[in-house]
């Protein structure tokens, strides 16, 4: 693998963003990238169900929220050190979603995308009802947590160089199994689950352990994110509108791709956050999101990358 | 004992219009396997159509639904020549996105224009008594007209020509276009029927409770719910399960608070995914 | 000689129709078995069957030995046991190289990429798809596609092929092309079961045929007996006379 020059393409992209804030400790810039990390993470790991096994996980924010409330449990109630909860946190989605998986996975198409819907708000439902958990209200995490990582400042930096090597990683998963034995029978699933079945796929096994894998990184992205927001509450956690952005990414950077999850995120958040601080625009984020999808949808279903790969084929040598 | 009576009658009587939203949405999956996520949208579209036609227009409330109808079966028509026609035997990837990608648009006009304020139809109508409960008059009328309605949806599907003709282009489009039926033209009349149907359920809706305009997603996957307990293509079962989910709300409103309803549904509609993959009243497979 | 699959008593109703009755034949090693029979006769169903798309009501499957009876098709695929099917199913968007790696990794020898790149090359030789290995299986014509099936299935390395009307749509030519491929494949070693409506074709290539009718087993042996089997000849052509007549006139 370190042979192939997306390795390094990759590695380069982390490089860009470990760095960059640095030149002139540019608070701004770090905050907007951090932003743009968690959406490349979320639409990667989205990828390997959406774009590999053609799965449509509409609900895969319920990792994300799910892994950000055991995470800022665990510190606040238990008093656990943020590495040790984070990653319990995501180790118990992961779990949760092999459970849940088993079952769901059993279901098509739209029957499958409407499950993961449910699941989503069932958890939101349950939580918001939970006191332990602070139910509607939400947890909150006192500013002393910030103490064991040197002050809130410092704090700050660590989370983002934390959440950069969470993007890293979901980025060398996304291309380690697209390389792999296992990301061949993903695809073929993608392409044909009942011919990929009859050419020996184990189909349920691989469809339980992706939708499982594809779980572990967000869940720690969200303990991450809450971690620093020093507060988490169901309707933040579980906002189905999250995982609609995620999903408008992998299609706008092509699905399947990834560098075209990659280079989506990065744009999306770009464009949204242009949306944000402009007066008229802000009320409009949700129609431009929609339309963007819509003329994805109706008109470049490859996507961006879809779209590059048509011009210049022999570019699918080189990125992935 | 009356209390839960009372609880689980009036359960019923709301259910039905949750229901009603449901056939809509089952009729459209039905005959061209496309889940539409607008759903929540046109709901939406009927509750602020009874709002602009009763406040502006000064029209009673009840006499809204005819223009509502056929202002819901137009703008579904609409919709799907926009978002449904070039989906037609693409991955359901494809419609399921396209669809949703046309509800935020909605929406999110719908939020610039009218922000999330709580807006409120009042419709006054006398309640029927009983053992010392009331049934609000608004539920039975509701209730009334979603009978109604289902009623006119069984003439229209079973003993019209039209009617019939899409239901063949339900069973096997193929098959149906061979025998001369002009099925793109069957198509857009079942989505436009579909959208009236939320449409309806959305004015009926609105003269049981105020809304905003995020509470069509509410809704929407209240229509999943049903229309997956029901059974995803099958009308009667979508208007049967919206009465027994009415009949859930009912039976546990006295013993929890309003708040746990919703994981009971969502647990439910899941565990009926899982379990009975074809809908608990799956009367026709799809 | 230990039969390599062995069919026990098997039966499948659907509803009310008895698609499969109580059905019993063995296929052997290196062996081509011919399945014959009118539409409707139960041929699909009886593939079906065997490879776990559906278990049956009655019987069992028998194949090296292990009872393979209801299995699910990926475990049926492992035990060395491959199929083709009646319309084409390529993997559409992935290469015919790809394809093939499919077969070869999942298949009896269950193999890492590396290993399945090489088998996958060789299946693809061996139907003459090595020259389209980097074109996305949607680009092949109809022939070219019921050759993907075969590469497919070949780089699984089975054990045991079921071509399930592998020339239908094909021309004179390809048909005659694919006839020698098929040979060519007995002659590595695997054992095959095919079910195909091109009459001069199938008796040409079996070295044993079995006529089914109704689900039913009409007849089996050598293609020759078969072919003057009455009971075979009035069920294809409807009436005895008739076919004694064609029969003695032909």
């Amino acid at each position: 693998m370190l042979r192939r020059p997306f390795f390094w393409i990759i590695a380069l992209v982390i490089a860009a963003f470990a760095l960059a804030p640095l030149i002139g400790e540019d608070v701004e810039l770090r905050e907007s990238l951090l932003l743009a990390a968690v959406y490349v993470t979320l639409a990667s790991n989205l990828n390997l169900m959406l774009g590999y096994t053609g799965y449509i996980n509409f609900g895969s924010i319920v990792f994300f929220g799910l892994g950000g409330y055991i995470c800022v449990f665990l510190m606040s109630a238990h008093g656990w050190p943020l590495a040790a909860a984070a990653l319990v946190a995501g180790a118990a989605v992961s779990l949760f979603a092999l459970l849940f998986g088993h079952g769901i996975l059993r279901l098509r198409g739209a029957y499958f995308a409407l499950s993961t819907i449910g699941i989503n708000e069932a958890v939101k439902a349950f939580v918001s009802n939970f006191e332990p958990w602070g139910g509607s209200s939400g947890l909150y995490l006192s500013t002393e947590i910030f103490t064991p990582l040197g002050g809130a400042m410092r704090a700050l930096w660590i989370i983002y160089f934390l959440m950069v090597g969470v993007m890293g990683l979901s980025l060398y998963l996304s291309y380690g199994i697209k390389t792999s034995k296992f990301g061949l029978g993903l695809m073929a699933i993608g392409q044909n689950e009942d011919a990929a079945a009859m050419l020996g796929v184990p189909t349920p096994l691989y469809k339980a352990f992706a939708y499982s894998v594809s779980a572990f990184l967000p869940a720690l992205a969200g303990g991450l994110y809450f971690f620093k927001s020093a507060f988490i509450q169901p309707v933040d956690a579980f906002d189905l509108g999250l995982s609609t952005e995620a999903m408008v990414i992998v299609m706008l950077g092509g699905q399947g791709t990834i560098t075209g999850a990659t280079v989506g995120a990065y744009l999306y958040e770009e464009l949204r956050g242009r949306l944000l601080t402009s007066e008229t625009f802000s009320n409009f984020q949700m129609v431009i999101s929609g339309a963007l999808l819509l003329v994805i949808v109706l008109f470049m279903p490859g996507g961006l990358m879809g779209w590059i790969y048509g011009r210049w084929p022999r570019l699918k040598r080189v990125l992935e | 004992m009356f209390g839960i009576v009372a609880s689980i009658v009036d359960g019923v009587l709301i259910g039905s219009v949750y229901g009603l939203a449901a056939m809509g949405l089952t009729l459209i999956w039905g005959v061209m396997d496309v889940v539409n996520l607008t759903h929540g949208a046109a709901i939406v579209a009927g509750m602020f159509a009874l709002y602009l036609l009763t406040s502006a227009a000064g029209l009673a409330p009840y006499a809204a639904l005819p223009p509502i109808l056929v202002g819901g079966f137009l703008v579904g028509v609409l919709l799907y020549w926009i978002a449904v026609h070039r989906m037609i035997g693409r991955p359901p990837l494809m419609s399921l996105l396209s669809t949703f990608s046309v509800n935020l648009v909605l929406i999110g006009l719908g939020t610039a224009v009218w922000g999330t304020v709580l807006f409120n139809v009042p419709v006054t109508l006398p309640g029927v008594s009983w053992q010392g409960y009331t049934f609000p008059g608004t539920h039975l009328l509701a209730a009334a007209l979603t009978a109604a309605m289902a009623g006119l949806l069984y003439l229209f599907l079973y003993h019209t020509r039209l009617g019939k003709a899409v239901r063949a282009v339900a069973d096997n489009r193929e098959a149906a276009e061979l025998a001369g039926i002009p099925t793109t033209r069957m198509l857009s009349l079942a989505f436009g029927l579909g959208v009236a149907l939320a449409s309806v359920a959305g004015m009926l809706i609105a003269t049981l409770f105020p809304f905003t305009v995020l509470a069509g997603d509410a809704y929407q996957l209240k229509s999943f719910v049903v229309t997956v307990l029901g059974g995803l293509g099958n009308p009667a079962g979508a208007l049967l399960g919206g009465i027994a989910l009415g009949l859930i709300e009912g039976l546990a409103a006295p013993f929890m608070p309003v708040s746990w309803t919703l994981v009971i549904e969502f647990v439910l509609f899941v565990a009926v995914l899982i379990i009975f993959p074809g809908g608990i009243f799956a009367f026709k497979r799809s | 000689m230990t039969a390599l699959l062995d069919i026990e008593g098997l039966s499948k109703n659907f509803g009310g129709v008895r698609a499969v009755q109580r059905l019993s034949f063995a296929v052997h090693e290196r062996e081509i078995l011919g399945l014959i029979g009118p539409n409707g006769a139960g041929k699909s169903t009886l593939f079906n069957l065997i490879n776990g798309v559906f278990a049956p009501d009655e019987g069992r499957v028998r194949f090296r030995g292990i009872d393979i009876t209801g299995e699910a098709p990926y475990r049926v695929a492992r035990h060395g046991l491959a199929r083709t099917h009646q319309i084409v199913q390529p993997l559409a968007n992935m290469s015919v190289l790809d394809n093939c790696m499919v077969g070869a990794c999942f298949g009896r020898e269950n193999l890492p990429l590396a290993r399945a790149e090489v088998v996958a090359r060789e299946a693809a030789v061996v139907v003459g798809l090595e020259d389209r290995l980097s074109a996305p299986a949607a680009q092949l014509t109809i022939a070219g596609k019921k050759r993907l099936e075969l590469a497919r299935a070949l780089a699984a390395r089975p054990m045991l092929l079921l071509l399930d009307e592998v020339l239908a749509g094909l021309n004179p030519t390809e048909i005659e092309r694919m006839i020698g491929t098929i040979r060519s494949i007995r002659e590595r070693g695997v054992a095959i079961l095919i079910i195909e409506h091109v009459m001069q074709a199938i008796m040409g290539l079996s070295d044993r045929i079995v006529v089914l009718n109704s689900g039913q087993k009409l007849a089996e042996g050598a293609p020759a007996e078969v072919a003057n089997d009455p009971g075979v000849i009035e069920a294809y052509l409807g009436d005895p006379a008739l076919a004694a007549a064609l029969h003695a006139g032909g």
